[in-house]
């Protein structure tokens, strides 16, 4: 195959393979630690096994090792098909591979150790960030140098969200982690309070705005149309909802700390920007659904573009829901509850793992020149994927709302009704069906990987050729 | 593809040449940052020392961090504190416990007065959570006995039943390292962090005889002890306006 090869897709097989891959072990840590939240007894007294140590191994794996690979391997795909060239660098390309695994597994071994700099979704210690910013450069600067060799006069809607995340994450990265190092696992944060809050919380959100949502709206572009084999909607709406996406986002991190000890102007001016920001992110998904107008009958026998489609359903309510929350009425009730964590997981589950199985579905199917291995398990893996996300979710509003009504309510004496403790208990059933929800949705991906395997081994032993066996 | 411009000028030069577009976008998304991070560092009413100095502890020449007094003002950690931070950190305790309370009236009664920006201008990173899964912590120092702390760490639910917190054995077992404090305490000091020489020494090299013989379950009932006790906040001043 790669002697006849036009584009570089052995890497892309590769960044495939490790996505699926990580999506079932990421959601799996996450089943686990939701239970043990429900059933405490599952930290099993075992420093390595707390809640407090494996969450951010959850999310450094879903948000990192699954959307990291699954990112690299969509836009080192869609570059060198919308520009007509091969990548930049081939090596570099597998440079980018291996040093980004490297960190995946350094991750997996030192977050449970408890090295961490204590700052949420940029946990790993200094020199973990230093090798994250060289695998994310030489990504950034093998993607920006395949565009600039392109044989298309101008450059794809997708490839503006890519280059848009890279820069942007590089941005972010660089100055939430500047920590002064005490030893080689351990470092201090050079900011401190409420410039730290800020700093963190801009990066925070933008890690969501762009690397999640930027990043995941190129997918969108490129994998949409393709899959769907009709054009993007409106030319016009990509390009006014790129600026304004690209520009509004960066505000938004401040959202998070309203009423807190951050001068009250900072969070305003995060709500006022956040309410606007429904306007771009409802243009791109208005832009991806209505592409599909005039082939809505596909969705009754294309699976595929079931999970895009969905994906685009879940974008749009939950990028509603966000600008709802940031607004202060409603901030005061939900914040510190587990309303937030059910939006995260509505935009996480909903939306960016589905279009990415959109995305890596119709990825193996060209990849490896075949047709999947079972259509039916991919439809059973949509419907998993979307019943265990709606539980999920559904699981976290109740406790959230809860959560808030009940720490603020009063009795007819005019003291508090509720000790903390009695707040706890009252969560313990949505606890346990969000662990359930969680465990569907995992399931899911269990089947995924399953299914592509047994993919990859049909192609493989119908042709003789196949990525994995000679790699 | 044709050379009919579909859109203005400048888009049609960005979209077709790379660098352009790189250029275009590390200026628009430099802006929002810029705007919101960088005034916070020097806008005077960001901290509210500026406007009410003395919750700030003002030491006299000589006196040292033991001379503090609880209400006495803001001031840093001790290197048992510190050492207590840290395995706070380690331990991921602020993925469900905040330390930031909002000017409410549920949570001034549930937690106390609300959370000055100046109470944790000393903390590298901040540690003020976005989750209550667990109370938040702002003030819990004095509210609770050392021994319930290290009874409630050890085995959270044999005092709160309902509590889905991990027990933590294993910090009555580990001690805290003399050095490691040292370059700690020295760390933030380079941070900013006013330790006088009459704290621990131009080295630092008092803080490993602070800790010694100590273990990490000291250093953390230490550290949860101090949190909000700082501040002596004058009945019907507002701090924040």
């Amino acid at each position: 195959m790669e002697a006849t090869e036009k584009y570089h897709f052995d890497v892309v097989r590769w960044f495939t393979i490790m996505a699926i891959v990580y999506l079932v072990v990421g959601t799996l840590v996450g089943v686990l630690i939701a239970s043990q939240l429900a059933w405490p007894v599952l930290n099993f007294d075992i420093a390595e096994l707390t809640f407090g140590r494996l969450r951010p191994l959850h999310t450094n794996a879903v948000i990192f090792a699954f959307g990291g690979c699954a990112l690299m391997a969509t836009a080192f795909y869609s570059v060198q098909r919308t520009c007509g060239v091969p990548l930049w660098s081939n090596k570099l390309a597998w440079f980018t591979f291996f040093l980004w695994n490297f960190i995946i597994v350094s991750a997996v071994i030192t977050l449970p150790l408890g090295l961490t700099q204590g700052k949420e979704y940029a946990e790993l210690e200094w020199p973990l960030d230093l090798l994250i910013a060289v695998a994310w450069l030489c990504y950034s600067f093998n993607f920006a140098m395949t565009i600039a060799k392109r044989k298309t006069s101008h450059i794809y809607v997708s490839n503006w969200f890519f280059l848009g995340m890279m820069v942007m994450i590089t941005y972010l990265h660089v100055v939430n982690s500047l920590a002064i190092p005490v030893s080689l696992f351990k470092s201090y944060s050079v900011f401190s309070g409420v410039q730290d809050a800020m700093i963190q919380w801009w990066w925070g959100h933008n890690a969501v705005g762009y690397y999640l949502t930027a990043g995941f709206l190129g997918i969108m572009y490129y994998f949409v149309p393709k899959q769907a084999n009709r054009p993007v909607f409106s030319y016009r709406l990509s390009v006014i909802h790129f600026w304004a996406l690209m520009f509004g986002y960066v505000w938004l991190g401040a959202h998070h700390l309203q009423y807190t000890a951050l001068p009250d102007w900072t969070g305003s001016l995060g709500a006022a920007v956040s309410l606007a920001m429904i306007i771009p992110s409802w243009g791109g998904a208005v832009n991806g659904m209505m592409t599909l107008s005039g082939a809505w009958d596909k969705l009754r026998t294309d699976y595929v573009l079931r999970f895009l489609v969905m994906s685009l359903a879940f974008y749009a309510m939950s990028t509603f829901e966000g600008p709802v929350m940031s607004s202060k009425t409603v901030n005061a009730l939900s914040h510190y509850t587990d309303w937030t964590i059910g939006h995260v997981h509505s935009g996480a589950l909903g939306w960016v793992v589905m279009v990415a199985a959109g995305a890596l579905y119709h990825m193996v199917m060209r990849l490896w020149n075949t047709e999947m291995y079972s259509a039916k398990l991919v439809n059973l893996h949509f419907w998993l994927a979307t019943i265990g996300a709606v539980i999920y979710i559904v699981a976290m509003w109740v406790s959230g709302i809860m959560q808030g009504l009940m720490w603020r309510d009063y009795d007819a004496f005019g003291t508090l009704s509720y000790t903390f403790a009695e707040s706890v208990a009252a969560m313990h059933p949505y606890y346990v069906m969000r662990a359930v929800g969680g465990a569907i949705y995992w399931l899911g991906g269990a089947i995924m990987l399953f299914n592509v395997i047994m993919t990859i081994r049909m192609a493989s032993a119908t042709r003789g050729v196949g990525a994995p066996a000679r790699a | 593809m044709s050379n009919e411009i579909h859109s203005t000028k400048f888009q049609d030069k960005i979209e077709s040449n790379v660098f352009v577009m790189f250029i275009t976008l590390a200026i628009l998304l430099s802006v929002g940052g810029l705007v919101e991070i960088v005034p916070l560092f020097y806008l005077k009413g960001t901290m509210e020392h500026n406007q009410h100095p003395e919750i700030v502890w003002q030491r006299q020449p000589g006196q040292t961090l033991a001379d503090w007094k609880p209400g006495d003002g803001i001031r840093p950690y001790t290197a048992l504190e510190l050492m207590g931070r840290s395995v706070f950190i380690r331990e991921g305790c602020y993925l469900c416990h905040s330390q930031m309370i909002r000017p409410f009236r549920d949570e001034k009664e549930r937690y106390g007065h609300y959370s000055l920006a100046s109470e944790s201008m000393y903390d590298h990173p901040f540690q003020w959570g976005s989750k209550r899964t667990g109370p938040d912590l702002a003030r819990v120092g004095g509210k609770y006995s050392d021994e319930w702390h290290r009874q409630h760490l050890i085995a959270p639910r044999s005092l709160v039943p309902e509590s889905v917190m991990p027990n933590y054995p294993w910090l009555a077992k580990n001690m805290v390292d003399g050095q490691t404090a040292v370059k700690t305490v020295a760390a933030m000091a380079t941070l900013g962090v006013p330790y006088t020489a009459d704290d621990y020494g131009a080295d630092y090299s008092g803080a490993a005889a602070e800790v010694e013989g100590k273990t990490e379950l000291d250093a953390v009932v230490a550290y949860l002890q101090v949190l909000g006790t700082m501040v002596t906040f004058e009945e019907g001043v507002d701090y924040r306006e």
